[in-house]
């Protein structure tokens, strides 16, 4: 495989079918992506698991309907057809024990993810000693393969996602309301479990169209893992729905050409490992929740805090005890090297002491309103509390 | 089909004891799962040790249990730290946590699985989702008489021998430490408060879990285990409100899975003129799911139909 060869998959060169595959792949994961957002956020994402492990049964039967109607074992659109049934089934099994049994949802989730795929094995081992053809291909959506898709599956692969993604765009408003606050949703007039059902449909959709390229195994993953990567980077639900997406269609993007590439790379696996590297990336480096920014930020509060104690020590005429406050002072050209406060380190120490004084006083007149702020104390009093109030402070300060 | 004493004892009966002692170690585990709402991290652990199996066979060069055992259990600490650090750094809950962390590395285990060409050897996905039940052969005994032999018993396949030791392990554990798992079952702040951690009794039970999901994977497959975990111990809460007996029938609904299911499996469909036996490891978690359908239906206290057969029987008389 030399370069050239790369670059021509992953620019939709490598040939009409590869290309199809690779933006199907891509459709994939955007929609897998987009939907996983609401799932995540109305805490479902293990539901897909049960659904997805559901269909099993339903691809099996699909075959043997096929077989049986004198087609071609593996006509997709049936196997489909077989799987959603199965699917379906199983996402009414789960609601059917979590609100009519004492069981919670996921032994619900359990059980039903485990014994539809058991009946799935049953009857695939039943397909296996039939005296037809096509089985071989029923293996593939247990861990999905991209490469020996033909050009209609593609097709309709890709085609039936771009729906997926249109609909959920359409309804964004209305999952965007249920997710966050459903009570509000339903006092408002909407219809809470028919948005509910839609999105369900939706994910169901997903998993169904994802089995052929990533496997019924491991399509969770890419309604999961986009979105929680995508969780990193935004607080705002827009921001992360596209950035769901994008993961989303990255991972199936690149995956599918990874697997069209090299030999013996299953898809699934490889998309599924393109957005777990996607993840760690976001886990680390992501400025908004990301754990090194999160290390930054605490490190940076430790330093006003230390800066401020110092200040405070410096303003009382003691010795600073804390060596970060020194060094934190000591940097900042506010004291000298035998911690003796500089000119502009004695003005600092005025205005932390002074900064201290009516911070106090405002806490102690004003309680409900200081612990309402979560700025107070450390902010600057001038920049956080309007100018007459700051003034009002003064003045008692000055009279206690 | 004629059914041979030979054919009973090399065949089926190594089977037999691997499915049940499988279900029953699996099987007395979940109570404390389920009873805690944990039931999925038996799904999660179930399939990230994955790659640690498939690691811990490159390393050995062999199907070694101890290697590959080690490199399950390594996968499976590494597996719940992950979770856990992604559930606190990122504000994530607990389930989508869960499905990152087993998902990823499934398909690792997945990928290097396809890479490495275990896959030719002895190891492959489908070994991984269904076991091997049916190529767990005990060849030396010759008869019925044979089995008073204890030089017979020596020679037991490695995986029936392993499971067997990972139950001992597993109902020694409760039996010793039945107090402290049934508090932190249902009340863990109480546990603190009574001066033990809860904390240690739930990393203890998750390595008990991440044991026997190893065990029985190689016999029996990750969907099996994952039934194993959750139908015996969801029956048995149908059926009781006590912890000593829910375990008992826990363990009745386990074996019972686990015979049924495997005679379903490899007999039924000569009853019905088939001439080839069905997927065991499947059948014993259809079973499994169809007892715990009964009990969810009738049982006689928080069963459906008893629930609405009282209610209707209310409105009658009132």
């Amino acid at each position: 495989m030399t370069l050239a060869e790369v670059f021509d998959v992953l620019l939709f060169r490598a040939g009409f079918n590869t290309a199809v595959v690779l933006a199907g792949a891509a459709m994939l994961g955007a929609g897998a992506g987009l939907i996983g957002v609401f799932v995540l956020l109305r805490r479902r994402a293990l539901v897909s698991d049960a659904i997805s492990h559901a269909t099993l049964p339903g691809v099996a039967l699909g075959f043997l309907a096929a077989v049986g109607l004198g087609l071609d074992g593996r006509n997709l659109p049936i196997l489909l057809v077989g799987a959603a049934s199965t699917g379906i089934l199983g996402i009414l099994a789960v609601q059917w024990i979590r609100d009519r049994t004492r069981l919670p949802e996921d032994a619900a989730i359990g059980t039903v993810l485990s014994v539809f795929f058991g009946a799935g094995i049953v009857l695939l081992s039943h397909i296996q000693t039939l005296a037809v053809g096509g089985q071989a291909g029923l293996d593939t959506f247990l861990i999905g393969q991209a490469a020996a898709m033909s050009r209609a599956d593609a097709l309709l692969i890709g085609g039936a996602a771009a729906l997926v993604v249109l609909i959920a765009l359409a309804a964004f408003k209305e999952f965007a309301l249920v997710c966050f606050d459903p009570d509000f949703a339903g006092a408002g007039g909407w219809r809470v479990g028919r948005i509910d059902l839609v999105m369900l449909a939706l994910l169901l959709a997903v998993v169904v169209i994802g089995l052929k390229t990533v496997g019924l195994i491991l399509i969770i993953a890419l309604v999961i893992v986009p979105p929680v990567a995508a969780r990193f980077w935004t607080e705002r639900l827009n921001r992360m729905a596209l950035a769901a997406a994008l993961f989303g269609a990255a991972s199936g993007y690149l995956g599918a050409a990874a697997s069209a590439l090299l030999p013996r790379l299953p898809a699934g696996g490889v998309i599924v490992l393109v957005a777990g590297a996607l993840f760690v990336v976001s886990l680390l480096f992501a400025p908004a929740r990301g754990v090194l920014a999160g290390a930054v930020r605490r490190l940076r509060f430790r330093m006003a805090i230390a800066r401020r104690q110092g200040l405070l020590a410096v303003a009382g005429g003691e010795a600073i005890a804390d060596p970060i406050a020194r060094l934190v002072l000591r940097r900042n050209g506010l004291i000298d090297r035998q911690d003796r406060p500089t000119e502009s380190g004695r003005t600092a120490a005025a205005a932390a002491r002074r900064e201290q004084r009516l911070w106090r006083r405002y806490r102690a007149d004003y309680p409900t309103d200081a612990i309402a702020d979560r700025e107070w104390s450390l902010a600057p009093i001038d920049a956080v509390l309007p100018a007459d109030l700051v003034a009002e402070l003064e003045r008692r300060v000055a009279a206690s | 089909m004629i059914l041979t004493v030979e054919d009973f004892l090399h065949i089926d009966l190594p089977a037999l004891m691997a499915a049940v002692l499988a279900a029953v170690s699996c099987g007395l585990l979940g109570n404390f799962l389920v009873l805690r709402r944990q039931a999925l991290i038996g799904d999660a652990i179930s399939h990230l040790v994955l790659p640690g199996i498939v690691v811990g066979f490159l390393i050995a060069g062999e199907v070694l249990t101890v290697a590959m055992m080690a490199g399950a259990l390594g996968a499976a600490l590494v597996g719940v730290l992950l979770i856990e650090a992604i559930r606190r750094l990122g504000g994530i809950e607990s389930g989508a946590a869960m499905g990152v962390v087993f998902t990823v590395m499934f398909a690792a285990g997945v990928v290097l699985l396809e890479q490495t060409g275990s896959a030719a050897v002895h190891l492959d996905v489908e070994h991984a989702l269904y076991g091997a039940l049916e190529t767990t052969l005990w060849l030396t005994p010759t008869g019925w008489e044979s089995l008073a032999d204890p030089a017979v018993w020596a020679t037991l396949p490695r995986e029936v021998t392993t499971l067997a030791a990972v139950t001992a392990i597993v109902v020694a554990a409760i039996v010793l430490f039945y107090k402290e798992l049934k508090i932190v079952a249902f009340d863990p702040d109480l546990a603190t408060s009574l001066g033990f951690s809860a904390r240690t009794v739930s990393a203890g039970l998750v390595v008990l879990v991440a044991m026997a999901a190893v065990a029985a994977f190689d016999a029996v497959g990750s969907i099996l285990v994952i039934a194993m975990f959750i139908c015996p111990a969801s029956t048995a809460r149908m059926l009781t409100d006590r912890l000593s007996r829910q375990l008992l029938l826990s363990v009745l609904a386990a074996t019972l899975a686990g015979i049924g299911g495997y005679v379903l499996a490899a007999f039924g469909p000569f009853w019905f003129g088939g001439e080839n036996s069905l997927n065991a490891a499947g059948m014993i978690a259809v079973v499994a799911g169809a007892l715990q359908t009964l009990a969810m239906l009738l049982a006689p206290r928080y069963g459906v139909l008893p629930r609405m057969f009282r209610r209707w029987r209310i409105r009658a008389t009132g």
